[in-house]
């Protein structure tokens, strides 16, 4: 027997969750419209490129491209303010360009050079800079949910006026630790943003063979934690969100949740045929839906000219192709490598040392 | 310049792939993410998307071409302003994959360097002050007050650890001094809060976070193994994870398999983890200080059955202990004997049995797993040329299968008979009082494992 969703889930009860879109009373700045713009072409630019050094054998193992997705996490970045944290698990060279890791960096760390942020030991999956408040870059789905509660508890330990915005995907949001940070957040009101970027499957798993319950933002209702379903598409929805939801961390009232509604263009990874889905669903999201043309239109009607698009397009392709030229170049780490950095070396002075 | 679309690997182990189809002719005008071809190998059909803009200047590799290599150029796009006469510009296209570009690798050195030697930090302390007899609870206890009056960075979570004031009483009156900010009641929650202590741990924080006992942190291995032990590596050294992770470990008493088990081989299986399990309160004390000053992540081993006994502790606020080292708690010169936690008191008790027998035995209390001390149990075993390795853990893939083969690549010129084990039984631990008895490695298990060591192979 075939089990089937049940088609009366959309009918939960009480309320359905608040969705936000995007609004016009709180336009950004037009310079703040073409540095989002920018941003999301960047993403969309590196990962193109990416995707053909992994079919050129340049990038191994697996590699998860954020084609498609880039309002959400460049929404949440305009947002943002300095001191602000930054978790999510693999899909994560998106969110590492938009906290301004340096795309040589992270273009060197996929191909396996000693120029990557990790100096070639970590991958795509596992990336960090402290200086830019990313904290990864995790590989096991779910588990950097916990991580962000405790990025949190440290803000709110150090009275930081820091919020930590965790990333999880529609596939995360079935792991029991998951709830675990859910409870805790809202039990100690931690300032933790839950960015549930809901691009409509697991791997090949849609979500709605995988997730009861009528919406992921009600995920936290138990809790007592608010939750917003957002169009993930839209830049400008998704930071009228974040804006809300950072205010509300940042003021004390604890955790806050985020159903981004969003889509990725190319497979799971990208050794994924997609089989589970039609190309026509993904070319209708892309012609109707694209986060990178919906806000060219928007900066045409201000004024915006082409050669100056055309200048941006011009100024990320260069970034993007420096950063390949970097990744290709840059040394092999050497192999003594293979014994560094497993434990933090510890001295008698750092022993004994006074705090 | 013209764009070359080359054929693409679609998995890290694909070298070729059949060109089913083409999906453009020549002088279409395609965006980057249009899908152009596709492409079959022989576990899928997969879709070959533009990588840039352009018109489709030429095919180079027909539709239904089988056995094409990776990398072999399949078509050329023209750019913006450029025509088909730019392709007579381009160098001859192979028709094979281009040769793999030479990586810029350093100079080539041997496969695999050899793996350093891990430095022990620190002289053993000696003492030579007043001294309090304390239970290993409050040595415990001590270690964590004070090292939190050293450092604000320094909490302590876990379950029952503030206002029950510890489920073994181990964080007694920490919540008096420090308040609920540091000493902080969880909900029943393992892999939740050791999550959180690691994300502490990366914000900066010390965090020592009490499993009420380790059977319970199985909850939390992926987050003590995947996010604790190997984010610095994966970080290329950035990310250190300072935390410690303690509680009971081993068997307690009548409480049946899932309450009854020693962890220490599963921890110190894995590089990133320092493993830490003291007998003595002194060693807890010290071990314990160590290890929340540590910038590593710390398995803090304890054992329930110890934490009332009552040893002296040196009156002294900097008492530590060095990770890493292993201590003679008995010399002797004719048989080795190495335990950790509560077996080396059964160690000691059958040191004392064998003395009347005639045989004088060496007991070393190895204190820390990981970094294992090797050199002072080479050194020891080098003296006595016999070694016996007593754990309260399984024996298969234990520490005393470690520890025996450290000794055989390291002393096994020395060694005048074969190593040998006391573990507990390979069993899940009994309830029934005479089965668990039975399944513990016992005094007697010692002596009469050196008895046979020492008679039945008498050089």
């Amino acid at each position: 027997m075939s089990v089937k969703a049940d088609s009366k889930r959309k009918r939960g009860p009480g309320r359905p969750p608040k969705t936000v879109s995007a609004g016009i009373n709180d336009m950004p700045p037009t310079d703040d419209l073409v540095s989002m713009y920018r941003d999301m072409l960047l993403i969309r630019r590196f990962e193109e490129k990416a995707g053909q050094l992994y079919g050129m054998g340049q990038i191994g193992g697996f590699c998860h491209l954020y084609i498609g997705q880039e309002a959400v996490v460049v929404g949440l970045q305009s947002a943002s303010k300095p001191g602000d944290t930054v978790v999510t698990s693999y899909r994560d060279h998106g969110h590492m360009l938009a906290c301004g890791m340096d795309a040589d960096g992270v273009m060197a760390e996929l191909t396996g050079r000693a120029g990557g942020y990790s100096r070639g030991k970590g991958g795509s999956m596992h990336m960090f800079s402290r200086e830019k408040k990313f904290f990864g870059g995790h590989g096991i789905v779910g588990a950097q949910v916990p991580i962000g509660v405790g990025l949190a508890f440290s803000h709110k330990y150090k009275d930081e006026p820091n919020v930590c915005m965790t990333f999880l995907g529609d596939g995360a949001v079935n792991q029991g630790q998951v709830y675990e940070s859910f409870n805790m957040a809202a039990l100690w009101r931690l300032p933790v943003v839950f960015v549930i970027e809901n691009n409509q499957y697991g791997m090949g798993t849609k979500v709605t063979r995988a997730a009861a319950g009528r919406a992921l933002a009600d995920r936290g209702m138990a809790y007592g934690i608010p939750g917003r379903q957002v169009d993930g598409m839209n830049v400008l929805a998704v930071r009228t969100a974040a804006l809300e939801a950072l205010a509300h961390c940042r003021d004390g009232n604890g955790p806050f949740i985020l159903e981004m509604k969003t889509y990725r263009y190319r497979g799971h990874s990208m050794s994924d045929p997609a089989k589970y889905r039609t190309r026509e669903e993904v070319d209708a999201m892309r012609k109707q839906h694209d986060p990178i043309d919906q806000l060219r239109e928007l900066l045409k009607d201000q004024d915006i000219d082409d050669v100056r698009l055309k200048e941006i397009d011009a100024d990320v392709k260069a970034v993007v192709t420096k950063a390949t030229e970097f990744a290709q170049t840059s040394p092999e780490p050497d192999p003594a490598e293979l014994y560094t950095d497993v434990l933090v070396p510890l001295t008698d002075e750092t022993l004994m040392a006074k705090v | 310049m013209a764009i070359e679309i080359k054929m693409p690997a679609l998995s890290p182990t694909m070298e070729e792939g059949t060109l089913a189809k083409w999906l453009v002719v020549q002088g279409d005008v395609v965006r980057a993410g249009d899908v152009i071809a596709e492409i079959e190998t022989d576990k899928a059909t997969m879709e070959v998307e533009a990588i840039d803009d352009g018109t489709l200047g030429q095919i180079l590799v027909e539709a239904g071409s089988e056995h094409v290599k990776v990398n072999t150029v399949i078509a050329v796009l023209l750019e913006d302003g450029e025509t088909a006469a730019d392709l007579a510009a381009l160098p001859a296209v192979a028709s094979e994959a281009p040769a793999p570009v030479e990586t810029t690798s350093p100079a080539p050195g041997p496969e695999t360097p050899p793996a350093p030697v891990t430095p022990i930090v620190a002289a053993e302390p000696s003492w030579t002050g007043t001294a309090t007899s304390l239970t290993v609870r409050e040595a415990l206890r001590d270690a964590m007050a004070e090292e939190m009056r050293r450092d604000t960075a320094v909490f302590v979570m876990g379950e029952e650890v503030a206002e029950y004031q510890g489920a073994y009483k181990v964080t007694q009156g920490l919540l008096d001094e420090f308040g609920a900010k540091r000493v902080i009641d969880t909900p029943i929650t393992e892999q939740g809060f050791a999550g959180l202590g690691v994300g502490a741990a990366f914000g900066e924080l010390r965090p020592v976070i009490e499993f009420m006992t380790f059977n319970f942190a199985m909850q939390a291995i992926d987050q003590i193994i995947n996010s604790a032990a190997k984010t610095l590596y994966m970080s290329g050294g950035q990310m250190g994870c300072p935390i410690v992770f303690r509680g009971p470990n081993g068997a307690a008493s009548r409480v049946a398999a899932q309450h009854s088990q020693c962890y220490a081989s599963w921890y110190a299986h894995c590089p990133g983890l320092k493993v830490v399990a003291p007998y003595s309160a002194a060693d807890a004390k010290g071990l314990l200080k160590a290890a929340i000053r540590d910038p590593n992540p710390v398995i803090f081993l304890e054992n329930e059955v110890m934490y009332g006994q009552s040893f002296e502790v040196p009156d002294q606020d900097d008492w530590i202990v060095p990770i890493g080292k292993a201590k003679i708690v008995r010399e002797g010169t004719d048989v080795t004997i190495t335990a950790f936690s509560i077996m080396v008191g059964r160690a000691l008790a059958a040191a004392d049995a064998l003395a009347a027998q005639g045989i004088s035995a060496e007991v070393i209390d190895l204190r820390t797993i990981r970094p294992l001390d090797t050199a002072t149990i080479v050194a020891s075993v080098k003296k006595t040329s016999r070694l016996v390795t007593c754990e309260e853990g399984f024996p298969f893939a234990g520490i005393g299968a470690e520890i025996g083969m450290q000794v055989f690549e390291q002393a096994f010129d020395w060694l005048d008979a074969p190593v040998a084990r006391v573990t507990g039984k390979d069993v899940p631990m009994p309830y029934a009082a005479n089965l668990e008895k039975l399944a513990l490695p016992q005094v007697e298990d010692i002596v009469t494992t050196a008895l046979a060591t020492c008679h039945g192979f008498r050089g």
